[in-house]
Parts: structure tokens; C-alpha cells; sequence
């Protein structure tokens, strides 16, 4: 792939994006959904697709950006962003430190098994604590914003702010993530992912490796449940649901894991399919299903493997 | 694979063609008075209820009952056909929010019908009352969608989980039952319910000798007996749905304690009574259907019903068939105008719906005014005894209509 | 409390490890023999019950009802190895994980297309629906004690297969050197095709066997699912053994938990496995492959 064809196809897709709040709220609201679960995809990937860690709980993460944000915001008439922000990330990064620690201290099928007991756990602590809202979950009836002092920067109320706010928010991670990627730390992960053995003997910390990337991810991950709270302003146990690590698992591998694009196309087809499939099935569940086997079975690249050896 | 949701070979495909072209019309039509484009395009109803998982049945028999009044009005209301659209909300809390985003949003409804979860009744109520959208709840019984959540544009054709359960205080206390231990699953309308079963009870002179959450959706019930049954009291009442209702039903009668304790609950319905086989046997309920209630409405509509689906109508299809008269008697008194809304939420206010459980009214809230049955399984049917409570009404704690 | 008290409990928590152990035994042999680890195992739990309460309702008698569903569900294994799992023997654990989550997705809506979305019980056929009395007021249902008997028989039949008969040997010499069992001369394909399938029928059977104490209804499966997940990993992946003893740890731990704890008793069991993990990362009885 050219360099300049590159450059050139980010700029059309990014104008093609920036454009989508002139289709009206329906596509504004669900195009800011398919960016949201861009995130959390892209936040995975940094696990399953570069350090080689198969996380079936990310939700943990997910479920904890947004319920900080909820705890903090229950009740008042305004949620500021710039403050709640900072709180969800740090509350994601803490939670990602421990259930990292523990987690990897195994591998393989048992890391698998660990990381969705995790988020199983914050399910039900979720479910079962009145704090929380319980099964009911936290409605946040407060108008969302950003302001400094009395300052207002962004009316996040309007649905195409938030969309531009997490369009910016995806921009900025992608960029994050190529720096992240070619630099030393991500060269590290990639050998860890590839031959972990040869890394230990070669006298790399693994162990701490690992981790700082889980808790990266799982800051990004708090990061996407942030923004989903405080775009649909409904805060649930579901959002810990192991059915939403699988879902956000299933994005990874179908864009292609390890990949640049890979895991925003994955969240752009799932989200949307989810969205058209239920008008043309009565069982959409079925038709998921069934993509997603058919996919594992004659996609094991995903879609970006699919573009990549046409050399697209 | 088949769609149902058509009416008269209406097939969805087609439908949403036909709503995209109906939007475009309006477009075009734009510079027309309002009127005469609100009395001659169909009016369209988003049917927003789960299809899959536990909750399907009560999913599909709302739709098919909102759909056979429809149907039994000759297909529309005031010279105006009606159109169906329908969404499995697969009872997916998190996915909820962008669902009803898009029947509000995309597909711009006269009338949204759903859900049966309370989690997303609330949160459907909460889009609604932003959007205006006319939205009508035909099961989630949560007291907030017509308390802290209500507005003028939300109606419900079904109950408050109050409404059910305050009247059995009154019922176990006339029944003769001093000293009741009460059992229910640990969320929130197990936890709405006692609320209510406790407040009358024990304002009648009731003693709850024991309360006992049980964690939700965990059915395991055995423990709690060997409890229960050290404690003897007079009577249990309980509230558990679905596999957790047979399961307790059965199990309290294979543990004996059926023999010295009665049962008593809430939300029995045919379903599970009929699941749970002779377990169920002698377990007084209150409610505000009876599928045996002796009334011409009802024997009419559980013939109908079940010719048309092949299905035994129960509590859901009653709410359904009543949400469809909702939405009759509102636009017959307008003249089929849905542009004047505070005309037609007025109109829908002020229906009197001669439903299958009997006459309903609307209170302030918008929460049905019914009476409430006390019924008893007797050979596997849910027979009415008495009316335990007349006209009741739900209190609809932090409504600001009342 | 009393000592029946606690007699009960106890009962009721090995009824429940037995049960737990019956459907996890064939995910971890599945996973031991084969290394395949198969998410939708729990799915089938809901399929064995769905398809003995179809056949009891067609010939009206419990006992035809599970005995000829074993073999239909064996059959339905065989072709889901068949069409499916078979391409999975060389691609990684992610394959497996994703391709099985697709078949829980699937196998929950071809339930309702099958079978429709009503509740069924079925009544407990008469020597088996009554109850001892333990004391004055506590009672305990036969049929309880039935399943713990039926599923520690099957728990010994499966030692006895393994460890005395031929196709035990061939079972423990592929789930310790895979290779071995080409070199013997083994039919590959056709050992896994039978494993993956008898797997399928014990969590098949768990739910034959429970289905009468409740009902068959969507979404029955959810629980099972997950318990499956933490049972094989805190014993163990891969080891009979130790998914016996995790069973009935959790097992007595849920029943217990659930009496004394009932705020936190759903994340008892979570907070064992991890607790366990940490100590023994590989689980009780596991080695890591």
C-alpha cells in the first residue's frame, strides 16, 4: 500500500465521516455508536491483536467507564465532561491494574476463562448493588457539556456535538495507537506476542509488559463506556455483560486483528448489521450467528486480510 | 423465513419501502395544509417488544392482539389505515437505547408500543418524553414509567407493579393470615412489589415474620424452605416470573409445605400455572385479569384470539388488544388527526376501554384505574374468587402531572 | 439451625456439584483429548432438555423420553463436529472461541423456531415425586436424591471407560500426546467425531435430568453457560479429576453462599476461581498446553 494513496483515503473517510451529521439525528446517533464501539474495538485489539492476550471480559472495562461516570453524575442537572473524564479513565486504569495483576499471572484458555469471571463479577456486583441502581441501572437525566469555570466549550446535549466530540476522541486514539504501535513498547509486545519465550531469555520484563498494555487497554476500554453513557445517557448491568465482551471480541477479529482499520470496520459491520438486520429477520440473533461462524471459517484474516491481499 | 407482523400480506420489506416512500411523500406534499396530510397517509405504529429469549411469548402475544384490534377496526381508524413496524428488542438492555432512537428518530411514528422489560421501559419512556413521541406501554410494569418518568405523551395499558401487589396485603389479612414471610427474586420488580404487599399488609396489622430476597435469576429454592419451614407461618407470599416461579411452585410442593402453608402471589399467569402442573394447585394470586373472568368481552376475545393465533390469550394479549383500543378511541375522537397531539392525548385520557378485564379508565398519570382480581388455580386455570380491590389506582410517587 | 438444616443444604449442594460436574466433565474432556474449548457447551444442556421434554410429550413416559433423546442428541454432535468444529483442529483458541460464541447465537434462536417460545414442565413420573420427611417439618424431595444417584453412576461409568476399556486408552493417550495416537495407527477423526459427541450428551443429559424439577423455556441455558466456564477452569482445563472436585466445591459453595451470603452469593464462585487462579494458575488438576 502507497503511502500517498494512504494519507489520501484517511482524509476522503474522515470528510465522509465529519459529513454524516447532515443525514439527521437517526444517523448522527447511530454512527456515533459505530465510533464508540470503534474505540472499544481498537482498545481490545491492543490486547487480542498485538500483545496476543485473549480477553473475554473487556466489558469489565466498558461497564466501569461508564457506571464511574454515573456514580459521579446521578443526580446533578449538568454533567461536565471535562470533569467526569479524568474520573472514568482513572477508575477504568485502577480496576485494569488489578484484574490485569491477577489475570496474567496465567495464560491461554485459562486468561481467556479469568478475564470474563472479572467482568462477570462487576455484573453482578452491579446487578445486586442498590448504590448502582441495581438492575435498573443509572438513568442520567443531566445535560451533558464541557465547560471550564462558567466557560461553556460544547453543548454536548446536541447529538451532533457528541458525535463530532467522539469522532475527535477516535481520531486522536488511532493516532495514539500507530505512534504506540512503531514505538519501542510496541515493538516489545509484538515479540511477546510472537515468541514469548525468546523475549524472557532476552531479559525483558514480560510479566510488566503485559500489564502495562492490559491497563492501557483497559483505560481505552473505560474510555469507550464513557462514551456510550454519556451519549445514550443510560447506564446498565448489561454493559458488563459477557455477551458485550463477545460482541466487541467478534468486531476484532472480523475488521482483522492487529490491524490498522481492522477493528473500526469490524465495529462499523456489527453495529450495523445489528441495526438492519432485526428489519429484514424476525431472529437476528441467527443471522449473527451465522455470520460469525461463516466468517471464522473462510475469514480467518477478517475483512482488512481480505483488502490487504487485493493490495488496496 | 416468515414475517408476521404484516397485515393482509403486508410484508416488512415492502412496509419499509413503503414508509421510505410515504416520508418522501410528506416532503413533497410538505407545502399542503396540515390536515389534509394527516387524515390520508396511514398512521404508523412502532411495535418495540422482545421476540427472543424468556420473554418471547409475552412479546408475541402483545404484538398479535394489538394487531387483531387493529384488524377487528377493519385495518386502520377514521378513514386511515394503520401500518406496522415491528423490532425485536430481545429483551437487550444495552442495546435498547440505539433501537428506540431509531423508531423515534428514522422511522418518525404516530404511535410507539413496547416493551415488556421494565429497565427499557423506563428507558423508552425517558426518549419519549424528549422526542413527544406518543408512546404506549402495553407490559413493563416498573411504578417509575407512570411516576418519576411520566408525561402527558406516555400511557400504559398494563399495570404498576403497586397496583398488584397492594391489594394482596388487604387480601391475606381477610383471608385470616397474621404472621406471613415474604420471599421474592432480590431486583427490581420483585423489590417494587413487596414494597407494596408490605405497605398494606402491615397498615391492616399483618406481621411479616421473615423477608427474604433471593438473588436474582438464581432459582434455587430448597434452603429457603428448611427456613420457611422452621418459621410455620400463617402464609408465603412470593414473587418470582418465568423458570423461577416453577421452580419455587415445585419445589414448595415436593418439600411438603404446601400442605400447612399457602401460597400466595402476584403475577401467575396461565403460562407458568400450566408449566408448573399440579404444584400450582390451590396458589391465590391477585391481578387484574382472570383468564376465566365471566364477562362477554373476554369469552369474545379468547375465541377470536385463538382463532386468529392459534395461541390461549392471556394477561399480555388483554394488554395488547387494550393498547390497540387506546389508540382507537383517541384518533375516532379526533377524526383521525395525529397533528393536533395535545388534542389526542386528551381524547386518549379520557377513554373508558371496555377491555377484557373489565372497564379501565386513565388516571392523571396515564396508569389504568382497574379493579383488581383475587383469583385461585383451581384444576390448572386461574379462577376468579373476588374483586380484592375496586378502581384501584397507582399513587405514582414523583409524577409531575398530579 | 438444626442439624437436618444443614443435612438439606449439604444434599442439596452435592445434588447440584454432581449436576455442575456432569456438564462440565464433557467440556473438559472435549478440551483435554481434542483442545478444543467450546463456549456453546452449555447450549447443549438446553438442547438435551428441550429434546427429552419433545420426545416425553410424544410418547408420555420420562424414561423413552431421555432415552431416545441421548442418541438424537449424539447425532447432532456428530454433525455439528461434522460441519463445524472439525475445521478447528489446527486454528487457535480464538477460532474456537469465537466460532462457538456464533453457535450459542445460533443454537438459542433455533430453539424457538423448533419448539416456540411457551413454558413446559412435565410432572415427575409417581415413585419419583415424593419426599422423605427428615424431621417434623423438613422434607426432602425424592427426586433430588435420584439425579445425585444417576449422575455419580455416570461419574463411574466414565472412570471405569477411561481408565479400564480400550477407548479409555485411546482417550488418555491422545489428551497426553496427541501425536501418539497417529502413530498407534488411530483413527483421528473418528475418536474426536465420538469425544466431541459423548461430550455434547452429558451436558445434554444434565439437562434431561433437571428439566422435570422446573420447566424447558428460552434462555434456560444462560446460568449453565458460565457455571460450565468456571467449574472446568478452577479444576482444571482438561481434567475429569479435578473438574469433579471444582464441581462440588462450587456446588456446596453456591448452596451455602446462597443461604448465608445471599447479597454476594453470585459472585462467590467467581471469586473462588480467581482466588484458586492465583494460587494454582493452570487450576487444581491442570497443566498449561
Amino acid at each position: 500500500m502507497k503511502t500517498n494513496f494512504r494519507i489520501f483515503l484517511l482524509i476522503g473517510i474522515l470528510a465522509l465521516l465529519s459529513a454524516i451529521p447532515l443525514l439527521g439525528s437517526f444517523y448522527t446517533q447511530l454512527f456515533t455508536r459505530v465510533l464508540i464501539w470503534a474505540i472499544f474495538a481498537i482498545s481490545l485489539d491492543l490486547l487480542v491483536g498485538y500483545t496476543g492476550l485473549i480477553s473475554l471480559g473487556h466489558a469489565a472495562f466498558f461497564g466501569t467507564g461508564a457506571y464511574v461516570l454515573g456514580m459521579v453524575f446521578k443526580n446533578s442537572p449538568e454533567i461536565n465532561l471535562l470533569v467526569a473524564l479524568p474520573l472514568s479513565l482513572i477508575g477504568s486504569a485502577l480496576l485494569a491494574l488489578l484484574i490485569g495483576a491477577a489475570c496474567l499471572r496465567t495464560r491461554g484458555v485459562y486468561f481467556i476463562m479469568l478475564s470474563l469471571a472479572f467482568a462477570q463479577m462487576l455484573y453482578f456486583f452491579a446487578f445486586q448493588t442498590n448504590y448502582l441502581g441495581g438492575d435498573d441501572g443509572i438513568f442520567l437525566l443531566g445535560r451533558p457539556t464541557m465547560r471550564i469555570g462558567t466557560i461553556e466549550l460544547i453543548d454536548l446535549s446536541r447529538s451532533e456535538n457528541i458525535y463530532i466530540f467522539v469522532l475527535t476522541c477516535l481520531v486522536l486514539l488511532l493516532i495514539f495507537m500507530n505512534k504506540l504501535i512503531a514505538s519501542p513498547f510496541g515493538k516489545v509486545l509484538y515479540g511477546i506476542k510472537h515468541n514469548e519465550t525468546r523475549m524472557r531469555s532476552l531479559g525483558y520484563p514480560v510479566y510488566r509488559f503485559k500489564l502495562i498494555s492490559f491497563i492501557i487497554a483497559g483505560t481505552l476500554g473505560g474510555l469507550s463506556g464513557f462514551l456510550e453513557a454519556s451519549h445514550s445517557g443510560y447506564i446498565n448491568p448489561s454493559f458488563f455483560y459477557w455477551h458485550e465482551s463477545g460482541l466487541v471480541l467478534v468486531m476484532v477479529v472480523l475488521g482483522g486483528m492487529g490491524t490498522f482499520y481492522g477493528p473500526v470496520l469490524g465495529a462499523s459491520l456489527v453495529i450495523l448489521l445489528e441495526n438492519f438486520l432485526p428489519d429484514l429477520f424476525e431472529s437476528s440473533q441467527l443471522a449473527l450467528g451465522t455470520i460469525i461462524v461463516l466468517i471464522v471459517l473462510f475469514m480467518p484474516r477478517g475483512l482488512f486480510g481480505i483488502l490487504q491481499r487485493k493490495n488496496i | 423465513m416468515t414475517i408476521k407482523s404484516s397485515i393482509k400480506g403486508f410484508d416488512r420489506r415492502t412496509l419499509i419501502k413503503g414508509s421510505a416512500l410515504s416520508v418522501a411523500s410528506l416532503a413533497i406534499t410538505g407545502g399542503y395544509p396540515s390536515i389534509l396530510r394527516a387524515t390520508t397517509t396511514p398512521i404508523k405504529i412502532g411495535i418495540f417488544l422482545p421476540y427472543t429469549g424468556t420473554y418471547a411469548k409475552l412479546g408475541s402475544n402483545i404484538k398479535d392482539a394489538l394487531i387483531l384490534k387493529i384488524e377487528e377496526n377493519g385495518g386502520g381508524v377514521s378513514g386511515r389505515k394503520v401500518e406496522f413496524v415491528n423490532i425485536d428488542s430481545e429483551m437487550n438492555v444495552s442495546k435498547s437505547t440505539e433501537r428506540i432512537n431509531k423508531l423515534i428518530l428514522r422511522d418518525k411514528f404516530d404511535f410507539l408500543v413496547g416493551p415488556v422489560h421494565s429497565g427499557i421501559g423506563m428507558n423508552m419512556a425517558r426518549i419519549a418524553r424528549k422526542s413527544g413521541t406518543i408512546l404506549i406501554v402495553p407490559n413493563a410494569g416498573a411504578n417509575e414509567i407512570t411516576g418519576k418518568f411520566c408525561a402527558p405523551n406516555i400511557f400504559r395499558t398494563s399495570f404498576s407493579s403497586w397496583q398488584t401487589a397492594y391489594p394482596a396485603g388487604k387480601v391475606l389479612l381477610e383471608d385470616g393470615m397474621k404472621r406471613v414471610v415474604l420471599i421474592y427474586w432480590n431486583y427490581a420488580f420483585g423489590k417494587q412489589t413487596a414494597d407494596a404487599f408490605r405497605e398494606s399488609f402491615e397498615k391492616g396489622g399483618g406481621r411479616i415474620i421473615a423477608d427474604i430476597p433471593t438473588p436474582f435469576p438464581k432459582s434455587e429454592f430448597q434452603s429457603f424452605f428448611t427456613k420457611i419451614a422452621a418459621l410455620e407461618p400463617d402464609a408465603v407470599f412470593t414473587f418470582y416470573s418465568g423458570g423461577g416461579a416453577i421452580q419455587f411452585m415445585k419445589d414448595f410442593k415436593r418439600a411438603g409445605l404446601n400442605r400447612r402453608i399457602k401460597l400466595y402471589s402476584t403475577f401467575l399467569t396461565e403460562g407458568t400455572a400450566k408449566a408448573a402442573g399440579d404444584a400450582s394447585e390451590g396458589i391465590r394470586s391477585t391481578l387484574h385479569y382472570a383468564t376465566t373472568l365471566k364477562n362477554s368481552m373476554n369469552e369474545r376475545f379468547k375465541s377470536v384470539f385463538l382463532k386468529k393465533t392459534g395461541q390461549e390469550a392471556d394477561v399480555f394479549a388483554v394488554q395488547g388488544y387494550d393498547a390497540g383500543e387506546l389508540i382507537i378511541q383517541g384518533l375516532k375522537r379526533t377524526g383521525g388527526d395525529t397533528v393536533s397531539q395535545k388534542r389526542l392525548i386528551e381524547a386518549m385520557e379520557s377513554s373508558k376501554i371496555q377491555s377484557p378485564r373489565g372497564e379501565i379508565t386513565f388516571s392523571k398519570a396515564h396508569n389504568p384505574i382497574q379493579d383488581i382480581y383475587l383469583r385461585e388455580v383451581i384444576n390448572g386455570e386461574n379462577e376468579m374468587i373476588k374483586i380484592a380491590m375496586e378502581k384501584v389506582n397507582d399513587p405514582a410517587l414523583g409524577c409531575e402531572l398530579i | 439451625m438444626e442439624l437436618s438444616f444443614y443435612l438439606i443444604q449439604l444434599l442439596n449442594g452435592i445434588q447440584l456439584g454432581f449436576l455442575l460436574f456432569l456438564i462440565a466433565s464433557g467440556m473438559t474432556l472435549v478440551f483435554g483429548i481434542m483442545g478444543i474449548i467450546n463456549l456453546a457447551h452449555g447450549s447443549f444442556y438446553m438442547v438435551g432438555a428441550y429434546l427429552a421434554y419433545w420426545v416425553t410429550s410424544l410418547t408420555d413416559n420420562l424414561l423413552w423420553g431421555i432415552l431416545l433423546a441421548l442418541p438424537l442428541l449424539f447425532l447432532i454432535g456428530f454433525l455439528i463436529e461434522k460441519l463445524a468444529i472439525s475445521f478447528l483442529y489446527h486454528r487457535d483458541h480464538l477460532s474456537q472461541v469465537l466460532l462457538t460464541y456464533g453457535l450459542i447465537l445460533i443454537l438459542s434462536s433455533l430453539q424457538i423456531i423448533f419448539w416456540g417460545k411457551e413454558f413446559h414442565g412435565i410432572d415427575i413420573p409417581s415413585p419419583l415425586n415424593g419426599s422423605i420427611a427428615l424431621t417434623d417439618h423438613q422434607n426432602y424431595p425424592v427426586y433430588r436424591l435420584f439425579i445425585s444417584f444417576i449422575c455419580g453412576l455416570t461419574a463411574f461409568g466414565m472412570y471405569f471407560v477411561i481408565q479400564k476399556t480400550r477407548l479409555g486408552m485411546k482417550i488418555r493417550a491422545g489428551s497426553s500426546n496427541r501425536e501418539m495416537l497417529r502413530i498407534l495407527g488411530i483413527d483421528v477423526n473418528k475418536l474426536y467425531s465420538i469425544v466431541f459427541s459423548v461430550g455434547i450428551v452429558l451436558a445434554g443429559f444434565a439437562g434431561m435430568l433437571v428439566f422435570p424439577l422446573n420447566a424447558v423455556y428460552p434462555g434456560m441455558e444462560e446460568n449453565i453457560l458460565i457455571m460450565s466456564f468456571v467449574v472446568i477452569t478452577l479444576g482444571g482445563i482438561g481434567s475429569i479429576r479435578g473438574a469433579f472436585l471444582s464441581a462440588m466445591m462450587i456446588g456446596i459453595l453456591e448452596t451455602f453462599g446462597g443461604v448465608f451470603f445471599p447479597e454476594i452469593s453470585s459472585f462467590l464462585v467467581f471469586g473462588l476461581m480467581a482466588l484458586v487462579l492465583m494460587w494454582r494458575p493452570q487450576g487444581l488438576f491442570g497443566q498449561f498446553r
